[in-house]
């Protein structure tokens, strides 16, 4: 039920070339704030702001590893758009048909 | 869905579904019934302000479905209203337009587990009594019932691009 506005926050993160950038970026690979500063024409407190950003709308994901961190892509987000593209009951049901047949496979494979 | 087969079963209020599962009527009512917390999208599907953990329908008439949250509080969503193993369950929506839980909405979903053999199941779900959210029916509806078309989507957004280009 919050997908609409996760979704909406997520769209508008991306419409930023900058972001969308960073965040293709860090779609190949988690990365150090200081690689995302390389080879972009921002400093880096503007890239800290857009990965400022990026988290709010659930698209990017942080941890600390030692003094550094390791920025990553954050699946909610995603899971937001999709949602939001997808609708609620196609998405549910999507999601149930997954499990039954999991279940229903590993039911034949104990039996 | 074309425009015909839309036209000829539109009610405006009420959304239907079907999905065909290669599973078993019984483990199809199971995972529906008794282990929603490990498909119900709960990222983005759910109310509290908490991160939800799972999701619960209590296996009676009567039973709360609710989600429980990371830090134990839980919110409801709604009441089992029938429940029919391994075929018919039948439960309250008592979310709001607003995403707030509302007792009195009792907007209803039916949910039809149909044996097609040994292994597979036809599930026919349909969330109806939609007019309960006033003038915000076909809002709700449309956010129940849409459609993913990454196609259409594209396309939508192709005109909408050389709009603005032509515009320029």
């Amino acid at each position: 039920m919050i997908a609409m506005s996760n979704a909406e926050r997520a769209l508008d993160a991306l419409g930023d070339r900058t972001r969308r950038r960073i965040f293709v970026r860090l779609r190949d690979r988690p990365r150090y704030a200081g690689e995302l500063v390389r080879g972009m024409r921002v400093t880096r407190s503007a890239v800290s702001q857009h990965l400022q950003v990026l988290r709010a709308a659930g698209l990017v994901a942080v941890r600390a590893e030692g003094t550094r961190r390791l920025y990553q892509v954050d699946t909610r987000g995603l899971e937001a758009l999709r949602s939001w593209l997808d609708g609620f009951w196609d998405e549910t049901l999507g999601a149930f048909k997954v499990a039954a047949e999991r279940a229903a496979s590993k039911g034949r494979a104990s039996s | 869905m074309n425009e015909q087969s839309r036209s000829s079963s539109f009610d405006p209020n009420s959304v239907r579904k079907v999905v065909n599962v290669n599973a078993p009527q019984s483990i199809a009512w199971d995972v529906f019934t008794q282990q929603m917390g490990t498909w119900w999208p709960l990222a983005v599907y759910k109310i509290g302000n908490a991160n939800a953990v799972d999701a619960v329908m209590e296996p009676r008439v009567g039973g709360r479905w609710y989600e429980r949250g990371e830090d134990g509080s839980t919110c409801d969503w709604g009441r089992v209203l029938a429940w029919e193993p391994p075929s018919r369950l039948l439960l309250s929506w008592d979310i709001d337009a607003n995403f707030q839980y509302d007792p009195a909405l009792n907007t209803e979903i039916e949910v039809l587990f149909i044996a097609e053999g040994s292994s597979r199941t036809r599930v026919e779900l349909q969330h109806r009594k939609l007019d309960r959210y006033g003038d915000r029916r076909d809002e709700m509806r449309t956010i129940f019932d849409k459609t993913g078309d990454w196609g259409q989507l594209l396309a939508a957004f192709a005109q909408t691009a050389a709009a603005s280009v032509r515009a320029s």
